[in-house]
This record gives C-alpha cells, structure tokens and sequence, in this order.
C-alpha cells in the first residue's frame, strides 16, 4: 500500500471522532446539553489552552508518562525474562508457572488497599501496581510464543549445525515475536489503565490528581480534558506499538500488503 | 574433491567392530552400516542392515509405510543413534559438511529472506560476505537467484522446496539425505524437481539417499534401488540404465515391476 493510500485509511478512523465532536459542541451550543453535565468541546479547548500555558498540563503529562514507562520498564522485563526462562526451561516452568498463575488470576487494582499500607501514596506504590499489570500480559504472551514456535524449524536449526545460541536468536525469538507483541500491546492498554486508578486514588501530581483535584473545584472541563487526553495516550501507545510491529514482522504474511 | 580417507567410526557397540577397507568402484566409501539394529522399546524397527554405499552413488530406499526406512535415513542424518550396530562415515572435507538432511517439508524460517534462508546451510562453515556469495550461486543453479531477497511466504511450494534444496547443497556436502522431500509437489512440479536434482547431483556427486513411495520416481533416479521390509533390507537391486534416462521407457519399467513384485509379492 502506497503511503497516501495508507493515509487514507487512517483518515477514516478519524472520522466518527470528529462527527461525535461536531454533534456534541452543537447539542451544547443549542442548550441540549448544560454546562455542568458536559461542557462544549469549545470549553474543554479553552482548558486546554489555559493549562497549557499554565504548564501546568505538560507537568502533568510527563510526570505521568515517567511513571507509566518506569512501572512498564519494570513489569515488562521481568515478565518477559521469566516467560523466556519458562519457555526455555522445564526445570524453571514447574518451579514457578503454577505459582505465577495464581497471583495472575487476582485482579491487581485489588491490591491498592495493601499496596497504600505498603508503601504510602509514594511512588513505589504506582510503580509497583504498573509493573505488576504490565508483568502478566508480557509474561503469559512470551511464554506462549516460545512455546508455540514450531518444533519442526526447530529440528531443522539442530541438524544444520546451529548452537543453543544461534537457535535462540535465529529460530526460537523470531518464531515467538508475532506472540510476543500481542502480550505488548495489550500490556500498554493495561499500564495506562493502572496508573490513571493509582492516580486517581492517591497521588499528589500527574494526570489521574489533575483530574480528581479539578472535580474537587468543579472545574468539569478540566476533568473531561483529563480523560481525552488518556484517550489520546492510549493510542499513541498503541501506534507505536504497531509501527514496531510492522517493521519487526514484515516477513509475517499478515503484514504484508499493510 | 579430494579424495577422502576412511577416518571416522562410530560405534555404538560395547566391542567395537573392526573398520575393514571399503570395497567399492571409486575405492573411497561415503556410509557404511554395519549390522545396524534400531529398537523404540520393544517394537524393532531395523533389524540388521548392511549397506555399503561408495561415495558420490544415488540410491534409493524403498518400503511400505512404518518399514523403517525413515529411521535409517535418521541414523544416517545423526538424529538418532543405533541400538546396536555401526555406522561409519567417509571422512569429510575441510570446509564441507558432512550430511545434510532434506525434509518432508520445506522447513525454512519464515522470518529470514530466501538467501539468509540458504546460509543455514552454511551454519559453522562460512559467515559474512563469503556466506552470502555461495548462498547467492547454489540458488542461480536451482533458479531462484532474482528471489534471493524476498520472504518464502511469497514462494511456490516447488519453489521453496528448491531453496530447501539450494539449502542442503549450499555446504556442498558428501551425502544427502532426502526424506520424501517431493511428496507434497503436484506432479509436474515434481518432474521438474527430481530433473534439478539429478542434474546437480551429476554436478557435484555427493552420495544421495532419497527415502521415496514412487517406484518410478526411484528407478527413475537412482544407481540403486534397496526395499526395505519388515526392518531388513529384502532387495538390492542396480538400476543398470546409462542417462539421460527416458521416462517411461521399457528397462525402467521392468525394473519398477521387478520391485512392486517384491514389495507385494
């Protein structure tokens, strides 16, 4: 696909939002919609246009975007050793993957009681809820990819002569990537998910206070802002996710042609 | 090639046989099993082959479904051990390998282009540059030379049994294996790749062991044709027909029904 015909494509996702925005300044404007409901996207704009002169928006933002990466950075790497290490290793798999799926099957936000008694509404507290959400969805994707790669190019590697190593790196990762970047993608979903409650709950800065601290004053434009912008994280996110993809798995037949 | 001394010997027997000098026209030897017995449990799948094969022969193994014919081919490759018996190799070249194995099935990477494809082959025997360059030239002999850079999703089935092929080959080594590797083909395709591989073969004589259901596809290629049955070998036939050899022609024939005989008979 060309690069305008991929534009294209892309516009179109764009085009219901955009609709949705038009239909609700105009229910606004026309008195449909009070206020203190919902204030016009005109107003959620001028807040916008205030915080961000104020800085006080950036702060917010990259206060917690260092979270969500720290907490991922975190989560993830441990996630993706321990799925490496299971997948490789029988010995490690019946050590631990019973004990990882128990702990995998409770929900982690119902640890938020715990986790404030632990460490207080510092950030270890957010960082720890953030990399125990984004640990599973890595851990249980790389496991399964290893797991799924295909005994038979495995076969193939060990008659050509290749050494753990090089069927590690040659064979075994490549054939577990398409696994692994699903576990990726979903992991995303979860970190922002995680810190937005851990925020919300108990924070002193970042983008979950900006918002509780906005409903405390009533400012409701502020706090439909909060949740656009999460919105937009949330996709950014996920497009570079994709973009990674698509240059990590060109040979994959299902991006081919995308 | 030069030519290769009898070195190698492996022996799975608590006494180990005694390498006695090869008999063969060339007078050099690419395999030789000696008395090769191979159990899974309590079921005996080989049950004493002797198989002399010189270096640079095509032969051809033959049987029903379960004979034991794979499991020869997989002691051959090093996949798997002898129960008793011995297995002794024709030493092999610097810079070569020593077997290579042909699959059922393709088996590339899905991941890696056509020629990164071909350079396994090359695992341990070349890198870099050098790698590339012969990965380039075994895959002009077996035509593919202008898909060298493409991903084998956008390949042919019979095309990328050719690079499996190209893949084998690229470590030019003394025997190859090949287990039923054109049984999935269509039969044109098919045709088309047994006449690649006998022209290469008559290019590089390396000893080939092709495991194969077709009778004709055997007599067709092979100096020699053994049925196995029941664990043991029960013909050994030469296949005494100068090539280019005619398909369908009436010394072929015979010798196809000589062997369908015995393997119904």
């Amino acid at each position: 696909m060309s690069f305008s015909a991929r534009l294209q494509a892309n516009a179109i996702g764009w085009v219901l939002p955009v609709l949705v925005i038009a239909g609700w300044e105009a229910a606004s404007r026309a008195g449909a919609m009070p206020a203190n409901v919902l204030p016009a996207p005109s107003a959620v704009a001028e807040a916008l246009w205030r915080l961000t002169l104020s800085g006080e928006l950036i702060r917010n933002i990259a206060v917690s975007t260092a979270r969500a990466l720290a907490g991922f950075a975190i989560g993830g790497s441990i996630g993706f050793a321990l799925g490496l290490a299971n997948g490789l290793s029988r010995l490690s798999r019946g050590l631990t993957d019973t004990t990882l799926q128990m702990i995998r099957n409770i929900p982690h936000l119902a640890l938020i009681p715990l986790v404030i008694l632990w460490f207080g509404i510092d950030e270890e507290a957010k960082l720890f809820l953030v990399a125990l959400g984004v640990f599973f969805p890595i851990y249980v994707n790389t496991l399964l990819g290893i797991q799924s790669v295909d005994p038979q190019l495995v076969e193939m590697g060990r008659v050509y002569g290749m050494d753990r190593r090089a069927l590690f790196l040659r064979v075994v990762l490549p054939g577990a990537l398409p696994a692994i970047f699903v576990g990726l993608r979903y992991a995303l979903g979860i970190m922002w998910l995680t810190l937005i409650v851990a925020e919300t709950i108990s924070a002193s800065s970042g983008l979950g206070y900006m918002a509780m601290q906005a409903r405390e004053f009533l400012l409701i434009d502020v706090v439909v802002l909060s949740i656009l912008i999460y919105a937009l994280l949330g996709k950014l996110a996920d497009s570079l996710a994709r973009l990674l993809e698509r240059l990590s798995l060109g040979w994959h037949p299902a991006f081919q042609n995308g | 090639m030069p030519a290769a001394s009898l070195t190698s010997v492996r022996s799975f027997v608590a006494a180990p046989v005694p390498a006695r000098p090869a008999i063969s026209v060339e007078g050099r030897r690419a395999f030789a099993f000696k008395g090769v017995e191979k159990r899974f449990g309590d079921k005996i799948v080989l049950d004493g082959i002797d198989l002399d094969v010189p270096a640079g022969q095509f032969v051809a193994v033959i049987g029903k479904s379960g004979c034991g014919k794979s499991t020869l081919l997989r002691l051959l490759a090093g996949l798997d051990r002898p129960t008793s018996g011995s297995l002794t190799l024709g030493a092999g070249d610097e810079g070569h390998s020593h077997t290579r194995f042909m699959f059922q099935e393709p088996r590339l990477l899905p991941w890696a282009s056509v020629v990164k494809n071909v350079e396994v082959g090359l695992t341990g025997i070349a890198a870099g540059q050098d790698a590339r360059q012969r990965a380039l030239d075994i895959l002009g002999e077996v035509g593919l030379a202008d898909r060298a850079d493409e991903w084998p999703s956008v390949l042919s089935g019979g095309q990328k049994q050719r690079v499996a092929l190209a893949r084998a080959l690229v470590g030019q080594p003394q025997i190859l294996a090949l287990d039923e590797p054109l049984g999935a083909l269509d039969a044109l395709t098919r045709i088309e790749m047994q006449q690649l591989l006998e022209r290469i073969w008559l290019a590089q004589k390396f000893a080939a062991v092709l495991v194969t259901h077709d009778v004709a596809e055997a007599v067709a290629l092979a100096d020699r044709v053994v049925v196995i049955s029941a664990g043991r070998i029960a013909l050994d036939l030469e296949v005494p027909v100068a090539r280019p050899r005619r398909r369908g022609s009436a010394a072929l024939a015979r010798l196809e029904g000589t062997i369908l005989d015995r393997l119904f008979g």
